[in-house]
């Protein structure tokens, strides 16, 4: 009884992703006495936790993206170039008002680049379901030439802005960071929205079979436009959290890489790139391992310019872990322990153990 | 009567169409075009064209070994890291460690074979993505080269100078640099082994049908970790010539260069769905962007962001064209 129920939780599809963070987190307690500690401080809350969520919130979002478009068996290359995109548009906007703190203003900003992101996320979809360009060269060339667009909006400077009600999206509500806030909506909204209803299983069809979906009666590239539209919008919400941390919008290095990065968390999640398949939960997970993985490589005193080697490494584990043919290459010498099951052939034993012996 | 005269034009168009070399021509066409435009507008003087592969070597050495990963279906999105990683590790060497230079380049050129080795093995036996196993590549090499040091190491080596200041003279008064005559060596040699041996055959069946390519009973695996190790050794190569060109060795080198390679071999025709393409395409490619470069360089009033937006463009252009391709062989 107990042992089938160790079993299922093993067998969960969140399972390694959950267990890889507890041990990242575990890792860091001896290091930082008071890791798991939260308080309240000037009115903030703090604490290392709370830290890796704050800075895993844009990646969380961007990943949320992404998962839907990987899910239709696409990708999404342009997100950090979306990302520079919406800073540039709403820094833009605001640095143009008389008065930088207007509230209105501020909105109009938002709603601008938000709007100017759906564009672009129209356009990518346009060019994966209506023209049929593959995925990953359709966003390849907005991932060119949107940094491009990016440094026109900007006129190749760093735009800064002093304005109150823009750094509350990067800042806190209260005595909560926003990023946290808009991402747990973000998350809520979208489990509910693929798992309560329909969409979730209708995305998973397309990615399964595209053309099969649609003999089926779905209309695999509505659903491919709006995964594309929905990655592309979370992507400039991420980017305007991002602009508003800093106070400025700088075309060259907002987001950059976070694709990658986003695409990693996805796969780390369990979401196999082959589409057809998805699950929120676990990228969410993958994006906080990765986040938690660059605080403790501060914390256990790696030196920080051996940081990309670290996390290259645990990269390679985990998605070693996640390789059926490498786990299952590597259980081979503690299943063969077992009895073998009374269907298996004699025979197939006996021509197995001489390329054993030869390897 | 018309119907019978209008019948060859339409196969003849037909056949064009379907011609595998057309995307070639079109990127030849698109470079001689806009040559001759920057000629008349620019006055351009002779050295103009030799200095594409001048300042471009490298990118054509990368982009070549780009061009076997992406003819099999792959893709390699190390190359840029390999690039900063070789230089680091050649500064080192020479600058520090005191080694021959030769034996040092020796050692650069099989640290990227087997580095490229490596993630084709991740590809093959453990059926990782190549996306996410040279992606990994990507992070593993620049942090090396970041261990390696965290600021530039310029190469001050006898040998290196010389190999640095050669210039091959060719006609009236133009010359070509020790790299651009490597890159052309690494295009002539590709061309060959893709285009004229069996190795080259089995790049462009496993790129049609991995499935079918299996099933005849041609060596996959095999070939396909040699390939992520040609596309190493490539972008080790073009590290080398990197360093010659620029020399010194910098941890942030070929930041974004495999978007860079990439774009080049779309531009120059390569199916990336691999199984269809041409070196001389991918080379082509490197010429036109490289192009873009000195023509926004000479229009003076234009801010260095238009070559992005143009290579976005370009690659655009050559991606519908693929697209109207594929359809009217279907």
């Amino acid at each position: 009884m107990t042992e089938s129920m160790w079993r299922n939780v093993v067998r969960h599809h969140l399972f390694w992703p959950a267990a890889i963070l507890v041990t990242l987190l575990l890792v860091n307690l001896p290091f930082t006495p008071g890791f798991f500690a939260i308080h309240v401080r000037n009115g903030h809350l703090y604490g290392s936790l709370v830290s890796i969520l704050i800075f895993g919130t844009p990646l969380i979002l961007v990943a949320i993206g992404m998962t839907l478009v990987i899910a239709t068996g696409g990708i999404d290359l342009s997100v950090g170039a979306v990302m520079a995109i919406a800073g540039a548009i709403a820094c833009w906007y605001i640095d143009r008002q008389s008065d930088q703190s207007s509230v209105v203003g501020v909105l109009v900003a938002v709603v601008l680049a938000l709007a100017a992101c759906s564009v672009l996320g129209l356009w990518n979809g346009f060019l994966v379901a209506r023209i049929g360009v593959q995925p990953i060269i359709a966003t390849l060339i907005l991932m060119v030439a949107g940094r491009g667009i990016a440094q026109l909006i900007t006129g190749g400077f760093i735009i800064t802005v002093q304005s109150k009600p823009y750094s509350t999206i990067g800042g806190y509500i209260w005595v909560v960071p926003t990023g946290v806030l808009i991402a747990a909506v973000a998350v809520t909204s979208m489990a509910t929205l693929t798992r309560r209803t329909a969409l979730g299983l209708l995305v998973e069809s397309v990615g399964g079979n595209a053309e099969a979906s649609r003999l089926a009666g779905i209309r695999s590239r509505r659903i491919k436009i709006i995964v594309y539209v929905l990655c592309a919008v979370f992507a400039g919400i991420a980017g305007l959290m991002n602009s508003s941390n800093l106070s400025n919008a700088d075309a060259n290095n907002a987001g950059l890489w976070i694709e990658l990065d986003a695409i990693l968390a996805v796969v780390i999640g369990g979401t196999p790139l082959t589409g057809g398949r998805f699950s929120i939960g676990g990228t969410v997970l993958g994006a906080l391992i990765l986040q938690t993985l660059k605080t403790t490589i501060f914390t256990i005193g790696i030196p920080s310019q051996a940081n990309m080697v670290f996390e290259a490494a645990v990269v390679i584990t985990v998605c070693l872990i996640q390789s059926p043919a490498f786990r299952a290459r590597v259980m081979a010498p503690f299943r063969r322990r077992r009895p073998p099951p009374p269907a298996t052939p004699v025979r197939v034993e006996t021509t197995e153990t001489p390329a054993e012996v030869a390897s | 009567m018309t119907t019978i005269s209008a019948r060859p034009t339409i196969a003849r168009a037909g056949r064009l169409v379907r011609d595998r070399r057309l995307p070639v021509v079109v990127t030849a066409t698109l470079f001689a075009v806009m040559f001759g435009y920057g000629s008349y507008r620019y006055s351009f003087d002779a050295q103009v064209g030799p200095n594409l592969l001048v300042n471009n070597g490298y990118l054509v050495i990368a982009a070549v070994g780009a061009t076997f990963v992406i003819l099999a279906g792959g893709i390699d999105l190390s190359i840029g890291s390999v690039i900063g990683f070789s230089g680091m590790l050649f500064a080192e060497l020479v600058m520090r460690a005191h080694l021959p230079v030769p034996l040092a380049a020796l050692v650069v050129l099989v640290t990227g074979c087997a580095g490229g080795a490596l993630m084709g093995c991740m590809i093959h036996f453990f059926n990782v993505q190549p996306f996410i196993a040279t992606l990994t590549g990507l992070f593993l090499f620049r942090g090396l080269s970041l261990v390696l040091s965290k600021a530039a190491i310029s190469v001050r080596a006898p040998m290196v100078d010389s190999l640095a200041q050669y210039h091959l003279p060719l006609l009236s008064d133009t010359f070509l640099s020790t790299g651009a005559i490597v890159a052309i060596l690494v295009a002539l040699v590709a061309a060959y082994v893709l285009h004229l041996t069996p190795f080259g055959r089995r790049v462009y069946a496993i790129g049609g049908n991995e499935q079918s390519a299996m099933l005849m009973g041609l060596p996959v695996g095999r070939t396909k970790i040699t390939l992520y190790a040609i596309s190493g050794t490539c972008s080790a190569l073009a590290g080398l010539v990197f360093v010659l060109y620029i020399q010194s060795g910098d941890p942030l080198h070929g930041i974004g260069m495999e978007l860079d390679a990439i774009a080049a071999v779309v531009i120059g025709g390569t199916l990336l769905t691999g199984g269809a393409g041409y070196v001389l395409g991918s080379v082509l490619g490197v010429l036109v962007l490289g192009l873009i470069k000195t023509m926004i360089s000479a229009e003076g009033t234009l801010s260095s962001w238009w070559i992005k937006i143009f290579t976005g463009v370009l690659v655009l252009i050559f991606i519908l064209l693929q697209r109207v391709i594929a359809v009217r062989r279907a």
